[in-house]
């Protein structure tokens, strides 16, 4: 993947709302008392992907393997070590993120909102909702109070909340009513992009299914762009229209939603789709339980990442770094043995 | 898959029977499990499931008296059916027993063991996983240093921990969050027991640690033979694991049965609506997620009747907000439910569906 960072001129295709290229994001290790860097948490590690307007790509994976660093660093709300986060803007020009001096980048901020994953820490206590859905709209210069009132009854209206909550605080609200409180502050400043990270996780099931409607509904008529960070692969199954899946801070495939879960092409992909247990009981299928743990992204071994995990390992595998390549229309894998393996996905029967 | 043979005549391992467990706050009783009955056979896996605040831990405290204060057992019983040394069986009912007698702490862990969902805190961090099951050994088992060290080596080797012996010696901070898992069920299976309690086992844990975890249960209970209590709000990992499913809502045990038939023909408003509401893995959702409207009421705000009555698209007034429903079962299947479709409150019983 070398070869794409010298190509800084190349504007993003038309269509495109975000580009990633070659993001790395390496947290260093101190020691001792002189706190000397020792090494480095290779937290994101050469990831590159787009996201097309009014699209979602989920980003799944498991614990560990960089997904919310990933997120954060395309908001820049840490710093990336290296690597280009183009971002399309309204009037058609395109900035790179990951290299903006502060001042615009603040008024890019309008065009990217995050939302987070816990409904309770999320929000401050002892904020009213107007305070916590206004507070983007003053930050952004909306200095009227009236004006924001009306405002933050708008949004409070379209996520499903009444406007008369407003002067109330967080504590009044359940879990998912709180997260339509999130929802509502990250859509306050009409954003283009919006960086989900495992907005249902906290969630009860029939109180999750109520706001991933509210996502889908809002996506569709306000013609957002979602970047879905989450581990349920049920969840980013409906949700989302493309998939990246990461291991230990590198992305090992890439693709279309329904055709990485028909017929995933990096083994890791197989065994993540085998170990989603089914809520059906005539269903009890022989899943690939893979041996051993995630690899450590501070000490990560030799070769494919994946290979002292992999059934499929070879000696190639064990010294030699796979790159993502494209294998098929708009499928990448990072695999040695991607073309030769035949690995078993999930399709309705 | 379990080996045990179940014959008519044999006797549940344990019988919850209308177990009351009200929690006396000074804001006002929380009534966490309000009326739960169900039994687990020996040998087969139970399914508790339900949504934050059902009442499910409380549950799986209360078999083992360990609820927190303010928190009474107010009505029911518990009879866990046992062996002494000599192999004659007796029955004790937990709830008569003091929470502290010599009856029950020889019930924890050698009759009925239980694994928590946090095995970071339920560890101590200040003592070594090797010591910490020793002494649970010990403590249960008239055996010397060396033996109960012998015994925790077999455990953690039978668990599926690498290095062993190594392991054994180190803190729990040092291990991964399966790992840890790992030892917790050698912990708890450290005294045979003969009903595992699992309280969300592998909720904290990723999907393909899930996957190890829920392999391991399956594994040693067809080794030891033991029942499992499985309290999980994972319907995946209950159509996986379970033989029997209790769905519990609002402290309330709404639907009992058999695995197959409460995930292939719900019977409950609330089973269904769950059921409906999982995102499926199969299939690209087109539509929208059929979702059950509102949010579990605050403890406080119980509502009057059935209490999943405001959520309910079955509600029927002047039915379901003057009574309670009973838990009847339902004829030719294996289910019981709590609702006015099937049970009318006067009585007489239709299979339902007809009036909506």
């Amino acid at each position: 993947m070398a070869e794409a960072t010298v190509e800084t001129t190349n504007t993003t295709e038309s269509g495109t709302l975000l580009e990633v290229n070659n993001l790395v994001k390496h947290f260093p290790i101190q020691k001792g008392f002189l706190k000397r860097t020792v090494g480095s948490v290779r937290a994101v590690d050469d990831v590159s992907f787009s996201v097309t307007q009014g699209k979602t790509l989920g980003l799944v994976g498991e614990s560990g393997c960089g997904k919310t660093t990933t997120s954060r660093c395309i908001l820049r709300a840490i710093d990336p070590t290296s690597g280009q986060i183009l971002f399309r803007k309204e009037d058609g020009e395109t900035v790179d993120v990951a290299t903006m001096p502060y001042q615009p980048l603040r008024d890019l901020r309008r065009d990217m909102q995050m939302i987070f994953q816990d409904p309770y820490g999320s929000l401050n206590p002892r904020m009213s909702l107007f305070d916590i859905v206004g507070e983007p709209l003053l930050v952004h210069g909306m200095k009227s109070s009236s004006e924001r009132a009306d405002r933050v009854a708008e949004l409070l209206r379209l996520v499903g909340l009444r406007p008369e909550y407003m002067r109330r605080f967080p504590h009044a609200f359940s879990g998912g009513e709180r997260q339509r409180i999130g929802i509502a502050r990250a859509l306050a400043l009409n954003p283009r992009l919006v960086v989900a990270d495992e907005p249902v996780s906290a969630l009860d099931v029939s109180v999750q299914a109520q706001v991933i409607n509210l996502l889908q509904e809002i996506q569709e008529s306000l013609n957002l762009t979602y970047l879905f960070v989450a581990h349920d692969l049920s969840v980013v199954r409906h949700i989302a229209d493309e998939v990246a899946v990461m291991y230990v801070g590198k992305i090992v495939e890439l693709g279309d939603t329904e055709k990485i879960f028909a017929n995933p092409k990096h083994p890791y992909t197989s065994a993540l789709l085998s170990s989603v247990p089914i809520p059906d009981p005539s269903v009890r299928q022989d899943r690939i339980i893979l041996q051993g743990e995630v690899a450590n992204p501070a000490n990560p071994p030799s070769g494919c990442y994946f290979h002292p995990r992999c059934e499929y390992a070879t000696d190639q595998c064990k010294t030699e770094e796979p790159q993502l390549e494209l294998i098929d229309e708009g499928r990448w894998v990072s695999c040695h043995h991607a073309k030769d393996l035949d690995l078993t996905g999930l399709s309705a029967k | 898959m379990v080996q045990t043979e179940v014959s008519a005549k044999q006797l549940p391992l344990l019988s919850v029977n209308d177990l009351k467990v009200h929690f006396h706050t000074d804001e006002g009783i929380v009534k966490a499990v309000d009326g739960v009955s169900f039994d687990i056979m020996p040998g087969k896996t139970m399914g508790v499931v339900g949504e934050s605040g059902c009442g499910k831990s409380t549950l799986g405290r209360t078999l083992l008296q360990i609820i927190e204060k303010p928190g009474l057992i107010d009505d029911g019983s518990i009879v866990l059916r046992s062996e002494d040394e000599e192999g004659n069986p007796y029955e004790i009912d937990i709830v008569n027993e003091h929470s502290n007698s010599r009856t029950m702490r020889a019930v924890r862990g050698q009759d009925i063991a239980l694994v928590f969902q946090e095995p970071m805190t339920s560890f101590s961090p200040v003592h070594t996983i090797g010591n910490q099951i020793k002494e649970a050994i010990r403590l249960h088992h008239d055996v010397s240093e060396k033996e109960a060290q012998d015994r925790a080596l077999e455990l953690v080797t039978q668990v599926g921990i690498p290095n062993p012996a190594q392991r054994l010696s180190e803190y729990s901070f040092q291990l991964s969050g399966g790992l840890r898992q790992r030892a917790m069920i050698a912990m708890a299976l450290s005294c045979e027991p003969k009903l595992l309690i699992a309280d969300e086992p592998t909720t904290a844990l990723d999907v393909t640690t899930q996957a190890q975890i829920l392999d391991l249960l399956r594994d040693l209970q067809q080794q030891n033979g033991m029942a499992i209590m499985l309290i999980t709000h994972n319907l995946g990992v209950i159509a996986e694991m379970a033989d029997d499913v209790v769905v519990m809502y609002l402290g309330r045990a709404v639907e009992t049965g058999n695995v197959n038939d409460i995930f292939h023909s719900p019977q409950h408003p609330y089973t269904q609506g769950l059921l409906r509401s999982i995102p499926s893995i199969y299939e690209k959702g087109i539509e929208k997620l059929p979702s059950i409207k509102g949010s579990i009421p605050h403890p406080f705000n119980r509502p009057s009747g059935c209490t999943f009555r405001p959520r309910c698209p079955s509600y029927m007034e002047g039915v379901c907000d003057l009574n309670d429903p009973v838990f009847l079962d339902i004829e030719g299947t294996s289910q019981a439910v709590a609702c006015f479709l099937h049970h009318p409150p006067d009585g007489s019983s239709t299979n339902g569906s007809e009036s909506a």
